[in-house]
């Protein structure tokens, strides 16, 4: 009896830690999240017209009865391509982000425990990559070898773990000065046992808020760089490139221009909403 | 209106993280009377300091006053508006904070800032209020108390600033001065200081206080009544005199009876000589590059020997500072000793555990001051209790299952405890959990840093209690570091003084009235009294405390 | 100044001078991996494989890319940016111009967002919880959580579409009067303050929360302060520090937002120009604008850093 009623108590107060109790504005934002990862996911299926196909007489078409969201530069339906665009969009960010943190955050912890001179290397090389700004970054590895998707995550993922390697190493090194960790090291536990069961339990929180954040970034730059020119090349498009297609319908105000936009804002405000409403003890970042 | 300060039928609630609210102050009434100090006593979290703030009207950011009146000179507090609260702050009631260190200002000079209020309510001019600021300043003996003021917050030491403190308090003549723990952070060689220099200010100017304090040994010296407190409510209350002959309530003796000496029982002491189990030579330790000799650039210990028998137990006390702490991690190896031979239970061990074998490391365990950063707040009991015995016993599940049972007994836990995490334990509750930690190695020797000094005197006590029975059923040896004389000398047969990073005597205690040293004279005789006298009784010589106090 | 101090932001300078060293090691080795040889690329497909083989020994092409990154820092630190590949211009020239361009854009939006950053930042603090506060902060995450090239749109959409009182574009070279300084500022100006504003209030605010939540400001609460008193006596020094610090990165921020804005309004600086040296591989051009980049960048952060160190009253 008292078993289970400790146990329900521990279940609730990992469920805490892991972030899945939020208020409303919070709801909202994950529901919108999770509306754009269904899209991504089967967006072949529902979009009501082929992507690449001119449906439309008219180019730069208001919003109609048959093209919900009007029609681009060359005819052809905007909600198909916005549609299909999520899949760029979303998926390079979040294949970019997941290495990004995970090569971060690994490298962090391992430097905060190991200390000495690794840690030094490891801090003053990220730190130098991390004062290239971003754009120029991708825009000089872009120029160089060519824009392609897997550049493109490997690209965005580089320019991203400095920030997380020193967002998830100022957490380690808190937590590698508490007693817990000298008890661990004098009973003789390795370095591996250290990272895995003592330090990333608790920094696992503040990790995923920072995940998150760091995926709006990715958006911001993935959707910089194509509406350079620099990011997803045609006949394939993202959000960004979608606005750089269609940027000449801005003088007329056309939807072919907002929408994609909209689409972009609705991701990163819904993610910033989430974060911002997650319980206080995640949202902690000791940046 | 007899009472300067009534207080009736206080309610204070608070909100919590999940927005629930509780009340934490329960209906309290208390009575000041002019020129009266009131001592408010009782563990953490009993409100006290709730109650004191609320004499100014204010309630911590989480908190609101819900009910009741606190009346001051006259004015309900609960009652009036922020600017009216804003006029009795700092010209009728004044704060002297736990710790004045992070209460100034960092980036304004102390005269500035202890003739703030002055200048805040326009009671006098700049400098007429510098002129009164020295004075108090001398009155509270301060060192160089013409220009002491022209320094920044950072260049005065602890003591100091606890008296400056004071200062800034009775600038603008106030009729009540609330003093929130204010010698709890200080050494007992610096607390005497301070503690006359408070008193005597408060009996010249006649000024009421109210005393918030966790330690019946430094209320006795200072306080008229005592109000004793518990989880918000008030237990019992009376003149000083009465508290401590004749006190009523049950949690008021059990406080008091944790002031009882309970010295060990001389059977241990009849004893021959034990064989040593650990024995120190010359051991040197610090932080910092090593120089060319090998030495560390910040000695922290130097030169230390010491002895444990088997089935004994060392005592090793000192003040901030003293090294104390260094020398229980150059022995557990955590901070490996520039020089020195530790030998223990007959074979010399490495000076970095990384040399030490998994047995060596397995027999002498420590236990760290601070329940909270010394368990993993991420996992549960039974996971902390697990790992030693995976790892040094390579037990299986249902064995290592029965051992934690068994553990969770030893140290009188109820075994239901272990799918909770750390978070949901009390201080108590958690120090022994990682004491827990430590019995599941199955050590020979434990090293205790500090381990009672962050709890509550009553759980204190008990966990002392509870070491000693452990030592009687396992044959056990500690090594009990504190700078509190009254916890080591319940549980030690040897004592070790340290001062400035070197032993400055052994003392045994059928000597323990009797010390040598003259720092240990210092440090035995500063230890406080319960007896109301003892503070305007003690006389300690001035060059001894000249020569040993850093204030 | 004692010597902690100094000792501390002399070790800060050399840590900004190693990174330059690594960066510049980056930005040398990353353009060098642009595919395809230069020298035939530069010559065209009629080239005589002989006319190939003498540019690369001209332009020290064969030598290995160590003795190649040396000859150019040696030239960097001489002022000598070589050669542009496109036009044949010395690129220290074609530089000069646009740098100035695009200071003088970062200047005016310096000057415009930085104090209305601040007294936003402050005052939300200051009345944290309150309505106005709530409509900062949202306000805030709204415009960091959209791309730069959103809001240039945005602001075309409603001021140049919309409104029609500013021009969509910006040529620098048809100033006549201060009204068509102002339209071809406007729009640019508008765009970059909106990034880096909301950088700098975010910032401002939680650094001068920071400080209000300390002890101290509570005394001075138990003393009877005003709430202007213990913001501005109080708290406000104390969070200098971190202000300015706050004010220099977000100030960097500037450099990203800078190569968005010049290419959408076709504003002629550096960063336009850099856009366009990729499009035509010119490689001297890219590295040199690059290296104005970072330098730019770091030399604000260890503003930020040295300002921090300075402004930390316990190390007076």
């Amino acid at each position: 009896m008292t078993m289970t009623h400790s146990e329900t108590k521990s279940a609730r107060i990992s469920g805490t830690r892991l972030g899945y109790r939020f208020n409303i504005v919070g709801m909202v934002g994950l529901s919108i999240i999770l509306f754009w990862a269904l899209v991504a996911i089967f967006a072949p299926l529902i979009i009501p017209y082929p992507v690449g196909e001119i449906v439309d007489l008219d180019y730069f078409g208001p919003m109609s009865r048959d093209f919900w969201l009007g029609s681009d530069y060359l005819g052809r339906d905007m909600l198909s391509r916005i549609l299909m665009g999520a899949r760029y969009t979303v998926g390079i960010s979040l294949a970019a982000v997941t290495i990004a943190c995970f090569s971060g955050v690994v490298l962090g912890m391992i430097a905060a425990v190991a200390g000495g001179w690794l840690d030094t290397i490891l801090s003053r090389l990220l730190d130098a990559l991390n004062s290239i700004p971003s754009k120029l970054f991708g825009l000089v590895v872009v120029a160089a070898v060519g824009s392609s998707i897997p550049v493109l995550i490997l690209t965005l993922s580089v320019v991203y773990i400095p920030g997380a390697y020193r967002f998830a190493r100022a957490l380690a090194v808190n937590i590698n000065a508490m007693d817990f960790i000298t008890v661990a090291r004098i009973r003789g536990e390795s370095t591996l046992y250290l990272i895995r069961s003592e330090i990333l339990p608790n920094i696992i929180g503040p990790v995923l808020a920072d995940l998150g954040i760091r995926f709006v970034f990715i958006v911001l730059l993935l959707s910089g760089l194509s509406f350079l020119g620099l990011g997803v090349q045609p006949p394939y498009a993202d959000w960004g490139a979608l606005v750089r297609e269609n940027i000449g319908a801005l003088p007329f105000g056309a939807p072919a221009v907002i929408f994609p936009s909209f689409a972009i804002a609705s991701l990163t405000i819904s993610v910033n909403l989430l974060i911002d409403n997650l319980p206080q003890k995640i949202r902690d970042r000791s940046e | 209106m007899v009472n300067l300060v009534e207080i009736r039928d206080l309610k204070v609630e608070a909100t919590t993280d999940s927005g629930r609210k509780v009340e934490i102050i329960k209906g309290v009434s208390l009575d000041v009377a002019e020129g009266e100090i009131v001592a408010l006593i009782g563990e953490s979290g009993s409100g006290k300091t709730t109650i004191a703030l609320t004499l100014m009207g204010y309630a911590r950011p989480g908190c609101r006053i819900s009910g009741g009146s606190v009346s001051v000179a006259g004015n309900d507090l609960v009652t009036l508006t922020e600017k009216q609260r804003a006029k009795v702050r700092g010209t009728e009631v004044t704060y002297v904070p736990q710790s004045a260190a992070a209460a100034f200002n960092p980036a304004a000079t102390i005269m500035d800032q202890v003739i703030e209020i002055t200048r805040i309510h326009g009671l006098m001019p700049v400098v007429e209020a510098r002129a009164r600021a020295v004075e108090l300043f001398r009155a509270l003996s301060l060192p160089e108390p013409e220009t002491i003021g022209s320094r920044y917050p950072h260049q005065v030491s602890g003591g100091q600033l606890q008296r400056l403190s004071a200062a800034m308090a009775l600038i603008g003549d106030p009729k009540l001065v609330i003093f929130d723990e204010p010698t709890t952070a200080l050494d007992v060689t610096t607390q005497i200081e301070v503690l006359r220099a408070f008193k005597s200010v408060m009996k010249k100017g006649g000024i009421a206080g109210v005393y918030v304090s966790h330690d019946l040994a430094v209320v006795a010296q200072i306080a008229d009544h005592i109000v004793v407190l518990k989880a918000g409510e008030v237990q019992e209350a009376g003149t000083t005199e009465e508290i401590l002959s004749n006190a009523k309530h049950p949690y008021t003796r059990e406080l008091l009876s944790a002031f009882e000496p309970k010295p060990r029982e001389a059977a241990d002491a009849a004893e021959s000589a034990p064989a040593p189990l650990l024995k120190i030579e010359n051991l040197v330790a610090g932080y910092g590059a090593s120089k060319c000799d090998g030495l560390p650039l910040v000695r922290a210990v130097e030169d230390v020997s010491l002895k444990v028998g088997k089935g004994r137990n060392l005592g090793i006390i000192g003040e901030s500072g003293c090294g104390k702490s260094t020398l229980a991690r150059a022995i557990a190896g955590i901070l490996p000793a520039a020089v020195g031979k530790i030998v223990f239970d007959g074979k010399e061990l490495g000076r970095s555990a990384r040399e030490r074998t998994r047995d060596q490391l397995r027999e002498m365990q420590i236990v760290f001051q601070y329940a909270d950063t010394a368990l993993n707040p991420a996992k549960s009991v039974e996971d902390i209790l697990d790992r030693p015995l995976v790892f040094y016993h390579g037990m299986n599940a249902r064995a290592r299952s029965l051992r934690i049972d068994e553990l969770l007994d030893m140290v009188r836990l109820p075994r239901n405890l272990r799918h909770r995490r750390p978070g949901e334990l009390s201080g108590g509750q958690k120090q022994r959990v990682n004491f827990a930690r430590a019995l599941a190695a199955d050590p020979k020797l434990i090293l205790c840093d500090e381990i009672t000094s962050a709890l509550d005197t009553v759980v204190a006590a008990a966990v002392i209690e509870l070491l000693k029975e452990l030592q009687r059923e396992l044959g056990l040896s500690y090594i009990f570091i504190s700078h509190d004389l009254s916890v080591v000398e319940a549980i030690c047969d040897e004592i070790v003084v340290m001062y400035g990073g070197r032993k400055v005597e052994d003392i045994t205690p059928a000597r323990i009235n009797a010390p040598h040293h003259p720092y240990s004279q210092l440090l035995f005789s500063s230890v406080p009294k319960l007896d109301p006298a003892w503070l305007d009784g003690l006389e300690q010589d001035p060059e001894l405390v000249r020569a040993y106090c850093r204030r | 100044m004692n010597n902690r101090v100094l000792s501390l932001v002399l070790s800060r300078l050399l840590i900004a001078v190693i990174t330059l060293v690594i960066v510049s090691f980056a930005v040398f080795f990353a353009t060098t991996l642009l595919p395809g040889d230069t020298a035939s690329i530069l010559l065209g497909q009629a080239a005589t494989p002989e006319a190939v083989e003498g540019l690369r020994k001209a332009m020290h092409l064969d030598e290995p890319a160590i003795f190649r990154f040396l000859r150019w820092i040696v030239g960097l630190l001489q002022g000598d940016l070589g050669i542009s590949y496109a036009n044949e211009m010395p690129v220290a020239d074609l530089i000069g111009g646009r740098f100035v361009n695009t200071l003088q854009l970062a200047g005016v939006t310096a000057l415009f967002s930085v104090p209305i950053a601040l007294t936003l930042g402050i005052t939300s603090a200051m009345l944290r919880g309150s309505p106005y506060d709530r409509i900062v902060t949202v306000l805030t995450i709204g415009v960091i959580s959209v791309p730069e090239f959103m809001i240039a749109t945005s602001a075309v959409l409603i001021f140049a579409v919309y409104l029609k009182w500013l021009p969509a574009l910006s040529f620098a070279n048809e100033v006549t009067s201060l009204t068509d300084l102002l339209r071809i500022y406007a729009m640019p100006v508008i765009t970059l303050s909106f990034v880096i504003s909301a950088q700098m209030i975010r910032m401002t605010r939680a650094a001068v929360i920071e400080t209000l939540n300390t002890p101290y400001v509570e005394m001075a609460l138990l003393k009877g302060a005003s709430r202007p008193r213990m913001v501005f006596r109080h708290a406000l020094p104390n969070a200098l520090g971190p202000i300015v610090n706050a004010v220099a990165l977000s100030l960097s921020y500037l450099l990203g937002g800078v190569i968005i804005v010049e290419t959408i309004f076709n504003y002629p600086g550096i960063a336009k120009l850099m856009v366009d040296a990729v499009s035509t591989r010119d490689l001297p051009l890219i590295q040199s604008c690059a290296m104005v980049f970072c330098l730019g960048y770091l030399l604000l952060i260890t503003t930020a850093d040295i300002i921090a160190i300075l402004s930390n009253p316990r190390l007076r």
